[in-house]
């Protein structure tokens, strides 16, 4: 039945854990709608058939006019069953935006017209081909360096679009070892429609097995553009290190404590998902997406009782180079543990429950390959 | 359905060359500076029809170049261009104005009884304004064009080097255009409305036409602060959009959708005020739930507002919004699924005619329930993830936006074309025209569904091969669509000068428009109009709807054909 629905629709290959959830959604929408406008059209035909007009001149129908109940179900059963797709679909969505808390990072950039992907911890990174292991949860933490870009994998089910100037994300546990292509889906200019990848899912002994080849003797070396500082460093460095010798080399210890000492600008000890109350008195938590664009625009949320000394690093530092500055900073906490990343809705694909926030903060991240 | 039998001696005697509004004046000047809503409305649909060929032909070419994988007749860069003046065209200078300036102009001041709108000058005014926003969009297309899509995300749009400020200052000044047919209309309707005829007699037409002006007074002027500011950002790198600047992108979606989501009403209220004259005329019958239609009309313009963020599922907008957003979404869904049941629901007993706007009604209602029942899938939250910015969004918004408008504007063509010129076309052509546009558009855009499913992007310029066998299937479709177009351009221009001559009211309407003479007079009406009985009214004791036999052909027997069976 699958099968034959999803050729019939011609939907690609399902190969992610959330792909089957979402095509069952579409075959019962797609069904209601072909018998309910079968109905339609077969009464519309019957009526023509028999109230059609036989050519007198002045003949005119009989009134008919509506009843209370006949509107009321007029509204309601479309009504019931339009919430009723959109409380299932709301419910995907949800789990689509929360990406489990074991999921493993990679870093993505979209710019004209190619994508890069990275690991944290210093594996190697490539362009345009994405390798990932299946039945292992993969979170996809995206920015753009020029426009707007959109991270599309049909056999996925999932999208997301990549902005410059903050990080959004995406995530997936692919399920089938393949070959599955990925597409920018945002106009992005000439080669908009060349802006094309892969991502390869390999068995996760052969991907650990490639993973640790790879860290061992060669990264691959990004092959457009100018060097960023961190092909000039270690190559054995992990993305931990790179960020800590990269803010060293900034100048960002000259505010920046690392062991929680008062110091011109707030330490970073413990900042990665801090809530931080701004000159405003708002509250922001400090996430990547947060301590990025504080890179980059520092004047735009400051933490309450610092001076505004901080120079933009909007051009000083590359995607990866702040990537690896937020890793570096992730990894600094006073308990030794490793924090909880998100603040939303979270579910658990196994007990089908949504966890509450807070309480996840406890769990130690259990990172598959570290 | 009956054949045409010419029969000129049973025409009613008319005076010889009565005067009309086409002949009252003569000259260029007598047009161009002329402030009788009939002669302004017959220019915006010049106009628009102009804008409908000029846009399909970009769609044509649009259709080429996907007939194979990769370069067929022009440059990635070239195709961009393609796409967005398609866009541009079509939505700014045709589906906009099409209906409510268009046929609006003409018919609306008829159905309630008066001479002319409240501010004739003004009317004039929005068809100068018009013009001169399309001269701007014309000049930076032929200036190099924008390759940004008609939808100008930012930062691309305020960073390409190509002619976006021209095309962007252009859609900014059609949107007075805009505004000001729409006040005029708000006005209209509020002070102008014949003795008698109170708000719940208006016909279903006005009621759509004036939810329609609410929106465009209401809506229009974020468009021209979005449209401004970007064109401003792009002229002298201010930040507003662009992060490189400080701006925010996301910020520039929202702002557009603010308008553009009730934008999509703009274009299909109009359709529906259409269909909602043509049901009970060619029903010969009340119509089903005057009051749901009337008032889902105005429900649509006004929760329509509150929909626009279904469009940013997949932009980084928070999961909150996003539930928000798409229950809003799916009570629009609720309100156009009340008039599809009403209005299907009117055939029920009816004397149905089978004539070209009817053919067009049956195509409407099919694009409507498809391109509906897509609309609420694509409002399911997770389905959209797959198919945002997919063929399968442009396929959904081909059938309900376009479709819905195109068989709108074509109903009313051959509906209210006696009405306009006092002459007919030939019905045979017509029904001929009619099922080559109806095949076309589901053999263009029912691919398109598919190779959304399938995962093809929008705004591609190549495309992987495994979607080539959908694309030539989509532009074989649309072949047949543009013969069509074609077809009726021919055989109406030749009804315009040779059809034949109708009276008052050929299709036996109960609509008020019906009961001025054909084409009607400068001031629209020989008498002053009394509005004694509900609209569309096929009931009410001593109106028996008149109903000639040089349209219709059948026998001259009053009465009734056997309602009793």
């Amino acid at each position: 039945m699958n099968e034959l629905m999803r050729n019939m629709l011609f939907l690609p290959v399902q190969a992610s854990t959330m792909s089957t959830h979402i095509d069952y959604l579409h075959y019962f929408v797609i069904i209601t709608t072909m018998v309910v406008s079968t109905l339609i059209g077969g009464a519309a035909l019957g009526f023509y058939v028999k109230y059609r007009w036989k050519g007198r001149i002045g003949a005119k129908g009989e009134p008919v006019y509506t009843t209370f109940l006949g509107e009321a179900l007029i509204i309601g059963v479309p009504a019931f069953f339009f919430l009723l797709w959109f409380a299932i679909g709301y419910r995907d969505f949800v789990r689509l935006q929360s990406p489990p808390p074991n999921a493993q990072d990679v870093y993505v950039m979209g710019k004209q017209w190619m994508w890069k992907f990275s690991y944290p911890d210093g594996g190697p990174s490539g362009t345009n081909v994405l390798r990932v292991p299946a039945n292992r949860p993969i979170r996809l933490l995206m920015t753009s360096r020029d426009v707007i870009h959109s991270f599309f994998v049909p056999a996925f089910r999932t999208k997301q679009d990549v902005l410059p100037g903050r990080y959004t994300q995406s995530w997936f546990e692919a399920t089938k070892p393949g070959r599955y292509p990925v597409y920018c889906t945002e106009m992005c200019g000439t080669g908009h429609s060349t802006m094309r990848a892969e991502v390869v899912v390999m068995e996760p002994q052969e991907f650990d097995k490639w993973y640790a080849e790879e860290k061992s003797h060669s990264r691959a070396k990004q092959r457009d553009g100018r060097k960023t500082n961190i092909e000039d460093r270690d190559p054995h460095a992990t993305m931990i290190e790179m960020g800590r010798q990269l803010a060293e080399s900034a100048g960002c210890f000259k505010c920046h404590s690392t062991d929680g000492s008062p110091h011109i600008g707030p330490t970073w000890l413990d900042m990665y998902m801090r809530k931080e109350t701004l000159q405003g008195g708002q509250v922001q938590v400090a996430d990547e997406a947060y301590i990025t664009e504080s890179m980059m625009e520092p004047k735009l949320k400051q933490v309450q009782g610092y001076q505004l000394v901080m120079p933009s690093y909007r051009g000083r530092l590359e995607g990866p180079e702040s990537a690896a500055i937020v890793e570096y900073i992730k990894s600094l906490r006073s308990d030794g543990t490793e924090p909880v990343r998100d603040k939303g809705p979270q579910f658990d694909i196994k007990n089908g429950q949504v966890v509450e926030p807070g309480t996840g903060s406890t769990e130690v991240r259990t990172g598959g390959m570290q | 359905m009956s054949s045409p039998s010419p029969s000129p001696t049973t025409t009613p005697a008319v005076p010889v060359e009565p005067k009309n509004y086409l002949n009252c004046e003569t000259g260029v000047r007598s047009w161009l500076l002329t402030r009788d809503h009939k002669r302004i409305g017959l220019m915006f649909l010049a106009c628009v029809t102009a804008a409908l060929f000029l846009g399909g032909l970009f769609a044509m070419l649009i259709r080429i170049e996907l007939l194979t994988p990769d370069e067929t007749i022009m440059s990635a860069q070239t195709y961009n261009r393609m796409f967005t003046l398609h866009g541009v065209v079509m939505i700014f200078l045709f589906m906009i104005p099409a209906i409510p300036s268009g046929f609006g102009n003409f018919v609306l001041p008829m159905m309630i009884g008066a001479e002319d709108v409240a501010f004739p000058r003004l009317n004039l005014a929005s068809w100068y304004i018009y013009l001169a926003g399309a001269a701007f969009a014309l000049w930076g297309m032929v200036h190099g064009g924008a390759d940004t899509g008609w939808t100008f995300y930012t930062p691309y749009s305020t960073t390409t080097f190509t002619k976006v400020v021209p095309i962007l200052l252009g859609a900014f000044i059609i949107g007075f255009s805009s505004i000001a047919t729409g006040i005029n209309f708000i006005v209209t309707v509020h002070t102008m409305r014949g003795p008698g005829l109170t708000w719940n007699k208006l016909p279903l037409f006005v009621w759509s036409i004036y939810a329609t002006s609410i929106i465009q007074v209401l809506a229009t002027p974020i468009l021209g602060i979005t449209v401004l500011l970007t064109a401003i950002e792009h002229a002298f790198g201010f930040g507003i959009f662009d992060p490189a600047h400080g701006g925010d992108p996301v910020l520039f979606q929202h702002m557009f959708w603010f308008y553009s989501h009730p934008a999509v009403y703009i274009m299909v209220l109009p359709a529906m005020a259409v269909m909602s004259e043509i049901v009970p005329t060619f029903a010969r019958k009340n119509i089903f739930g005057y009051k749901a239609i009337a008032y889902s009309s105005v429900g649509i313009a006004l929760v329509g507002f509150f929909a626009w963020g279904h469009h940013l599922f997949t932009s980084g907008q928070s999961t909150f919004n996003a539930g928000v957003f798409g229950v809003i979404s799916m009570i629009v869904g609720v309100f156009t699924a009340i008039k599809v049941f009403n209005w299907v629901g009117t055939l029920y007993k009816g004397r149905i005619r089978f004539s070209t706007p009817f053919a067009y009604f049956c195509g409407f209602i099919y694009l409507l329930v498809f391109g509906g029942m897509t609309g609420v899938a694509l409002a399911t939250v997770s389905l959209d993830v797959h198919w945002q910015d997919t063929y399968f969004v442009i396929a959904h918004f081909h059938f309900i936006m376009v479709g819905a408008t195109l068989m709108a504007f074509l109903a009313a063509l051959h509906y209210w074309f006696p009405k306009m010129f006092g002459r007919t076309y030939s019905e045979g052509w017509g029904l001929v025209a009619a099922s080559l546009i109806i095949l076309g558009f589901n053999a263009t855009f029912i691919p398109q569904f598919l190779l959304g499913n399938a995962g093809m992007p929008r705004r591609y310029w190549s495309y992987p091969a495994e979607f080539q066998a959908l694309n030539v299937a989509s532009t074989a479709g649309a072949s047949l669509l543009a013969f069509g177009f074609l077809t009726i351009l021919v055989y109406l221009t030749i009804a315009l000068f040779y059809g034949e001559k109708v009276g008052r009211n050929p299709w036996g309407s109960r609509g008020y428009e019906w009961n001025s003479p054909s084409p009607p007079p400068k001031h629209n009406f020989d008498s002053p109009q009394v509005f004694d009985h509900p609209p569309h009214d096929y009931d009410s004791e001593g109106h028996e709807p008149e109903m000639q036999t040089e349209v219709h052909g059948g026998t001259e027997v009053h009465g009734d054909d056997g309602a009793k069976r």
